[in-house]
């Protein structure tokens, strides 16, 4: 049990390339953090960092009011879940499981019984004498996870484990990772470029860019309040809708010169954006007061079941509107397209928010 | 199994079938008949010559079924050369696997100049037997060796032409140093294919350095290391009759006589043509085994992950 502190953290690639440009976050004890971002955004080698993987180039890493900096993998007392599970092959699941508590020195009976148990939790007891090559992914995924729960660690690190895994399968494993980390309490961390996986799974979420931290938070506030343009299209399925704004006479208009019907905030904002399930279609021509109403034409129309998501060509971009159950649109028709103003997120010339 | 997988090949497989049926056998003639030229019949010659016996002066010819077998096998001077063979194939194979997988061990560690110190090592491997064997000799002879001069300077009374764990041991060595380059060369490929994730979660596991080599890494390169073990074997029985020519030729007394050289020393020195072929088909006898046993090894290989 352990809080886990990075300050400015910095990682510098021999050759000069910065992976990492100076990352702050403060994780409390207990909760999952999950960094989510792109490929290439730093996030693994963040995790590596806190691993002991990796050597820090600048900044601190403590974890439980301890600066880990010079302290190496062996000792950091960590457990970490990796992409290809990385079980060793020639192991059998219950010496997989045993290997790091053999390590430590713990008695053998003891050594038993928490294998033991951690299996009946994972359901992997009937496993226990195969090897990795005979299990399924998921399966293996289960042992893995067991390995590294075995050990009672002071912090989990998890880099992308379900990438691996089939999409049912992920689902459910998903819920089950909740869970245990909930159960178990163990501070963990968390990294994926699956944005459900991050919302899902997240106490606090980091979206990270090009080797910096665009926004930390609670999941369904950097769901609601994105930061920046980046975490506006990177979290949500599908992403915000964004609609470059340029100055005229008249006020603001949209790219194709629509003007869009009412002053926006005094401050220089350049890009509008809305949700797609907080707009709506309308074929009525009348307009409405406090609300963004867009001239639009449907271009494709997808059934999910539940609900249908409408592609729009409409001020010059392309939108995305979700309509619930059976969409009455067909591709062609002319409608428009309704937000309401407090729905509106804004941007200024940097990609930042402006409230 | 070797029978249930070729019949799976066949069928998955659908067979090719020549328009012309002469061409096929044109295509395979002469891969064939270089195989029975140089194999097969000096072969059947080996195991005919193995059942004669010539008189002293070769003016007459007696064929005496298995009797030379009897006489070479009853010979203590045979089996004292099998014991020969036996301990020089072992520290060989052991001196030259054990030193080749440190190095590649050092090697993989290296932060600067992977490649040239792989380069360098590589060297010793196109160095002629004879002249591997010259150099060790050189540098270990009593008189003028400066690693000789060395030894007993630090007090070892070093005389490998009177003694003959001296000589052994200098044999073994120019014959290991030659075979490290080889078995380096694998060890180094074999490492490379250990995943680095399984090391980096070994070091989470808690497994220091050596606890992480020996668990993880050590047991992950076993096919190497088995396939390592029968090829420096095969190399330490047949291939070093070079080395043992140039270095002792066989001396002092009979202490470095492997099965190999004691064929050249009755055959070609001592002119007793029966017992060398007798001798020869033994040794051929024991390739084969040793080869069967690699080939059924290779097929079963062992897949990981």
């Amino acid at each position: 049990m352990a809080t886990v502190d990075l300050k400015d953290v910095k990682k510098v690639y021999p050759g000069g390339v910065e992976a990492v440009k100076g990352v702050s976050i403060a994780i409390p004890d207990r909760e999952l953090c999950v960094l989510v971002g792109p490929s290439g955004c730093g996030k693994s080698t963040l995790l590596r960092m806190i691993a002991g993987l990796e050597a820090i180039s600048a900044g601190i890493v403590a974890i439980d009011g301890k600066v880990v900096n010079a302290i190496g993998p062996t000792e950091r007392d960590i457990a970490m879940v990796f992409q290809n599970y990385a079980l060793y092959p020639h192991m059998k699941v219950y010496d997989n499981m045993a290997y790091g508590l053999r390590n430590r020195g713990t008695p053998k009976d003891e050594i038993d019984s928490r294998v033991r148990s951690t299996a009946k939790v994972l359901e992997l007891s009937a496993l226990l004498d195969r090897r990795p090559r005979e299990l399924s992914g998921g399966q293996r995924q289960r042992v893995a996870m067991g390995r590294a729960i075995v050990r009672n660690p002071k912090v989990f690190l998890f880099d992308e484990p379900l990438s691996n895994l089939d999409a049912k399968l992920r689902g459910q494993m998903r819920v089950e990772i909740k869970n245990l980390q909930r159960t178990l309490g163990v501070t963990s961390v968390y990294v994926t470029h699956d944005q459900l996986e991050a919302m899902t799974l997240a106490d606090i979420l980091v979206v990270m860019n090009a080797g910096l931290v665009e926004q930390t938070g609670a999941p369904l506030d950097v769901y609601e309040k994105p930061a920046s343009i980046f975490v506006a299209s990177f979290i949500g399925a599908p992403p915000m809708n964004l609609l470059a704004l340029t100055g005229s006479f008249s006020g603001p208009v949209l790219a194709d010169g629509t003007a869009i019907g009412f002053a926006a905030r005094e401050t220089p904002a350049v890009t509008l954006g809305f949700r797609p399930e907080d707009a709506d279609v309308t074929f009525n021509a009348e307009a409405l007061a406090g609300a963004l109403v867009l001239p639009a034409t449907v271009e494709a129309v997808e059934p999910v079941g539940a609900e249908s998501f409408l592609h729009c060509a409409a001020g010059g971009s392309r939108i995305v509107v979700r309509v619930s159950g059976r969409a009455a649109a067909k591709p062609g028709d002319q409608l428009r397209v309704v937000a309401k103003a407090e729905k509106l997120h804004w941007f200024d010339q940097a990609g930042k928010r402006v409230d | 199994m070797g029978d249930s997988w070729i019949a799976r090949e066949i069928s998955l497989s659908p067979r090719i079938v020549f328009p012309n049926k002469i061409l096929p056998y044109l295509l395979v003639a002469p891969q064939l008949a270089i195989t029975l030229v140089f194999f097969y019949w000096p072969a059947g010659q080996a195991l005919y010559q193995s059942m004669l016996r010539q008189d002293p002066f070769g003016l007459r010819t007696r064929f005496v079924w298995f009797a030379n077998f009897r006489k070479v096998l009853a010979d203590p001077a045979y089996l004292n050369s099998i014991h020969v063979t036996v301990v020089f194939s072992l520290a060989t194979a052991i001196v030259a696997m054990g030193v080749a997988l440190l190095l590649a061990v050092m090697v993989e560690k290296a932060v600067r100049g992977k490649g040239l110190y792989r380069t360098l090592l590589i060297w010793p491997y196109a160095v002629a037997p004879a002249i591997a064997g010259m150099l060790w000799l050189f540098l270990f002879n009593p008189s003028i060796g400066s690693l000789a001069y060395l030894l007993r300077s630090l007090g070892i009374a070093w005389d490998p032409l009177l003694n003959g764990t001296h000589a052994m041991i200098l044999l073994v060595s120019a014959a290991a140093w030659k075979q490290i380059s080889y078995n380096f060369l694998f060890f180094v490929a074999g490492l490379q294919a250990v995943p680095k994730t399984l090391i980096e979660a070994a070091a989470m596991d808690g497994a220091g350095e050596t606890k992480r080599f020996w668990t993880i890494v050590f047991p992950l390169l076993a096919p190497t290391t088995f396939f390592l073990l029968v090829v420096n074997t095969v190399y330490a029985l047949f291939d070093t009759f070079g080395i043992v020519h140039a270095v002792t030729g066989g001396g002092p007394g009979k202490t470095t006589e492997t099965l190999v050289y004691k064929v050249y020393n009755d055959g070609f020195v001592n002119l007793i043509l029966g017992d060398s072929a007798a001798q020869s088909v033994i040794l051929m006898a024991i390739v084969i085994a040793l080869t069967a046993i690699q080939f059924r090894y290779v097929e079963r290989k062992v897949h990981y992950g």
